[in-house]
């Protein structure tokens, strides 16, 4: 099943910033998504991962497939990095974490405490938990943010895998993975003065 | 649902969980009030199931603060909205973990605690199951209160604030259903009380909660 985007528009803090944006993402594929700061990719995003409503349009197919993973890790400093896994594949329900741990090289640290990773070990555990998930949808914010090219390979390689087993992603980067991946930019979307805001309840929350 | 609480109560445990915070809290507060109110054995019976339940209140009140703010700062309620498990149903655990490392210590301690305050005798199973039927209800209630803060940087006072009134019917039946056990009369009437309102805030307050916290994440 495709995840289909439809005439879709956006606010971020009751300002408009996307409208009309249509797109899909095919199982098996996977899209960057492209944009100077600001554009609305995290918007985008965050809608797709239902944390945020639409100001109108529709999102179709993503409900309950999505693996999200934003600018936070999720990861907790006082647990190791093989109880942070553990606790993410309980919660999804999805079982081992030896594959996960195998797939980013967290094998030497998976006894030690979270607190004591670095900025980069940090995020291949984050991007680690989306292999626990066996959710088929990822949706990834700038998911190389601080990591060193032999990781940014691991994950084009997880990304891969994912993508053979008939998954798809989501990718807002600035950096080329590698991937064979359609690239979708935001810029043309960009909301104008004249988009409907709809009837706002923002001044009341 | 069982991995979420295990994680909770394991973190509460490790260094820098906050597990002794309210305990501290409510001992010190316990130990210091007969310094200040002085040594008058008469009145110290008299005050000492309302200060057991004030003490507990604000102990409770005091741990509040951590209670969704850590998982927010490291992204992991906006991971948790997105997986399986209902968003009630997390917050609704996390009250739960936060009743067993905050209230539940609370309660086994105000039964030694008692002592300090010259607690009558007969007072002590009263204040010890009102407390235990009553702490449910504030842990749930602080979870409403800190869901409807969580994006709020510093968000500690406004917190007290919303949610001082809300404890009120609580600390109100109570202590008195613990005064009442003191002094050795009838407590039925004010422990019922209390017992319904921690089943109705159980039952109805995960998905108020839930529902301010979704409003948080946008």
């Amino acid at each position: 099943m495709d995840v289909q985007i439809t005439d879709l528009s956006l606010a971020r803090g009751g300002v408009p910033v996307l409208a009309g944006v249509t797109m899909s993402l095919p199982a098996g594929q996977a899209v960057i998504l492209r944009g100077p700061n600001g554009a609305g990719k995290t918007t985008l995003l965050r809608a797709i991962a239902g944390l945020q409503p639409a100001l109108s349009g529709r999102i179709t197919g993503a409900e309950d497939r999505i693996a999200y993973a934003a600018h936070a890790d999720g990861v907790k400093s006082m647990l190791t990095v093989r109880e942070n896994l553990t606790f993410w594949a309980d919660v999804f329900g999805a079982g081992g974490i030896d594959a996960a741990i195998e797939a980013y090289a967290l094998a030497p640290l998976a006894d030690r405490l979270a607190a004591t990773l670095s900025a980069g070990q940090k995020r291949r555990l984050g991007l680690a938990r989306l292999l626990v998930t066996g959710r088929p949808v990822w949706v990834l914010d700038e998911p190389t943010v601080s990591l060193d090219t032999g990781a940014v390979a691991m994950f084009a390689d997880a990304v891969r895998a994912h993508l053979a087993q008939g998954g798809s992603a989501l990718i807002a980067t600035h950096i080329d993975l590698g991937l064979e991946a359609e690239v979708f930019d935001l810029t043309p979307f960009k909301a104008t003065a004249t988009t409907q805001a709809g009837a706002t309840d923002e001044a009341f929350l | 649902m069982k991995a979420l609480l295990l994680r909770d109560l394991r973190l509460a445990l490790r260094a820098g969980g906050g597990f002794g915070l309210a305990l501290a809290f409510f001992l010190i507060v316990i130990v210091l009030v007969p310094f200040a109110i002085g040594p008058d054995p008469e009145l110290l019976r008299a005050v000492a199931p309302g200060v057991l339940w004030l003490g507990a209140l604000l102990a409770c009140l005091l741990s509040l603060d951590r209670l969704l703010a850590l998982d927010f700062e490291d992204g992991t309620l906006e991971l948790l909205a997105t997986a399986p498990l209902p968003l009630e149903g997390a917050l609704t655990i996390k009250a739960l973990a936060h009743w067993l490392t905050t209230g539940l210590p609370l309660v086994i301690v105000s039964s030694v605690l008692g002592v300090m305050l010259g607690l009558p005798s007969a007072g002590y199973l009263w204040v010890v199951v009102s407390l235990g039927l009553g702490t449910p209800a504030l842990s749930v209630i602080g979870t409403f209160g800190a869901a409807l803060t969580v994006g709020v940087k510093r968000g500690g006072l406004l917190m007290s604030l919303l949610v001082l009134p809300l404890y009120v019917p609580t600390l109100i039946f109570g202590a008195e259903a613990a005064r009442r056990g003191a002094l050795g009369l009838d407590a039925t009437t004010p422990l019922l009380m209390l017992a319904g309102i921690t089943c109705g805030v159980v039952a109805c307050m995960p998905f108020a909660s839930a529902a301010v916290l979704r409003m948080g994440l946008r």
